[in-house]
């Protein structure tokens, strides 16, 4: 017991006076920084559900150049890929508020009065406004000739749809996909502006605690990674599934 | 074959005209088909024929004229733009169902295995259940000799055995009449013998197709009618022993001189 106690007693004094980073005091705060992974991961991945949710019909009516809604969608788009996404998230958390009939309206309270919410429907708007692009992009590259043999052998407008057109183009859009959640990712420090604990908000909090120049950030940076690490695989695993069709042609190559 | 199906053509398609802005591509085609008819459409490139093949399953609309498939006749309206549309989408895909339809291009869906091509419109289009569409699919990708390719994808197999997968693929809805268009052109020449060989099984054992076709001598051996396109009109029609070793028209002869040599 005397050892181990002395042992722990001397990486703690290795740690704070030796070491360039304290990594006992990380060891310490760890489960903070967890939970700010948890934070940006819930964030993060409503965010993409929401998001990509609203860009399929928005992508369909783009692709096919719906006659009222093709504009508007445009517009959307535009604003939303051509301004930085820490200005969007001010403008909603700190620009909303300044109207007294947003503050009045029933959305204030739980809604827009909340820096989770504000954030959670930013996200959603910005990563939609993305995904709506390079989907569409994918639908329209459906080859004219899987939609006439569709056509031939009897399938309605939403069978095609359902069947042939969004399959393939969720599948070309896959890749393209991969890159917009780890942007998103990336782009989720912004929760730490508007007060909210992500893994950044965490280390700086650390940081600033402590009076630290790096352990914060660099922590963050690990836990960052191993996130973007486990996006990549997961992206991996399912372009193996579901891009079987594009791989190169080899002897034997079946699905 | 004196039977009710034998006196009710099994497609009948009357005065069919096309334009396309200021070029008329079709000036007014007639042909019936008795069921077991094999019908092959000749002539130049842009003499309209594969126009008029894509015009029966309304892939072109018409702007004049009837398509009728087993005595039911596709009813057109005029739209308020006053285009001419069908008048009942519902009355097309019904039809569509029973018209296969082969392209030069073989259009398999790309993301689907070669069995998976096959049981799509089985399954969604006609309704079977999933083993009973597999099964249905097995069978059909068995005659055309591509059973052993049947979990490869499209880009993973030849032209000619995407082909016969995409005849696979029309034959397995046991259509009322099939449509081939240019089926063998798109191919390596080493590889349309594999093609023929299959649409000849078919049209021995008695299915009705319209085969839009730059081989000759598939017409002439394995057809029963040959119609010779000109232009977006009949120049020429009759047995293949007519057409082919009496050509009375000097644009019929032209062509087979051409094609010939």
């Amino acid at each position: 017991m005397t050892t181990e106690r002395t042992f722990f007693e001397y990486l703690v004094h290795v740690s704070e006076n030796q070491s360039p980073l304290d990594f006992m005091l990380i060891a310490d705060h760890l489960d903070k920084f967890f939970f700010g992974a948890l934070l940006t991961l819930e964030i993060t991945a409503l965010a993409l559900v929401i998001g990509g949710a609203m860009a399929v019909p928005l992508a369909i009516a783009r692709a096919y150049r719906h006659r009222w809604l093709n504009g508007p969608i445009w517009a959307f788009t535009y604003v939303f890929r051509g301004t930085p996404l820490l200005v969007q998230v001010y403008l909603v958390y700190y620009g909303l508020a300044q109207f007294d009939f947003v503050r009045e309206s029933f959305l204030w309270n739980p809604v827009l009065s909340s820096p989770w919410w504000c954030a959670l429907i930013t996200f959603s708007l910005n990563t939609a406004a993305y995904t709506t692009e390079f989907l569409r992009g994918a639908i329209e590259n459906t080859a004219k000739g899987e939609i006439e043999a569709a056509k031939a052998c009897g399938m309605s407008k939403i069978q095609m749809m359902r069947r042939v057109i969004l399959p393939g183009a969720f599948r070309r859009a896959l890749p393209a996909y991969s890159n917009e959640v780890i942007f998103m990712l990336h782009s989720s420090v912004v929760l730490s502006t508007i007060t909210l604990q992500d893994i950044l908000g965490v280390g700086r909090w650390l940081n600033g605690r402590y009076y630290l120049a790096y352990e914060g950030f660099i922590t963050a940076m690990v836990f960052y990674m191993a996130l973007v690490f486990l996006i990549s695989q997961a992206f991996k695993f399912w372009e193996k599934k579901w891009l079987g069709h594009l791989r190169p042609r080899t002897a034997g190559s079946t699905r | 074959m004196e039977t009710s199906a034998s006196q009710t053509p099994a497609l009948e398609v009357l005065d069919l005209h096309k334009r396309f802005n200021d070029v008329e591509v079709l000036k007014g085609v007639n042909l019936v088909a008795k069921t077991g008819d094999v019908i092959s459409m000749l002539g130049a490139s842009g003499s309209g024929k594969s126009t008029f093949l894509r015009c029966i399953n309304l892939l072109e609309v018409p702007d004049r004229g009837t398509v009728t498939v087993h005595g039911e006749t596709i009813r057109m309206s005029t739209s308020k733009y006053g285009d001419i549309v069908p008048a009942d989408s519902s009355q097309v895909i019904r039809l569509r169902s029973r018209l296969g339809m082969v392209f030069q291009s073989f259009n398999l869906w790309q993301h689907m295995t070669v069995l998976e091509n096959v049981t799509e419109a089985l399954i969604h289009v006609l309704k079977l259940s999933k083993t009973e569409a597999a099964d249905r699919a097995c069978q059909t990708l068995d005659r055309v000799g591509m059973l052993d390719r049947k979990d490869y994808y499209p880009a993973h197999i030849s032209g000619g055995q995407q082909q016969r997968a995409a005849i696979a693929r029309a034959l397995a809805m046991e259509p009322d009449v099939m449509l081939f268009d240019e089926p063998t052109s798109a191919l390596d020449p080493e590889l349309v013998g594999e093609v023929l060989k299959v649409m000849r099984n078919l049209a021995e054992e008695g299915r009705t197709m319209i085969v839009v076709t730059h081989e000759i001598g598939f017409a002439r051996d394995v057809s029963n009618r040959v119609i010779f396109l000109h232009e977006g009109a009949i120049d020429s029609e009759g047995t293949p022993d007519q057409v082919f070793t009496n050509p009375d028209s000097a644009q019929l002869k032209k062509f087979l001189s051409n094609a010939i040599h």
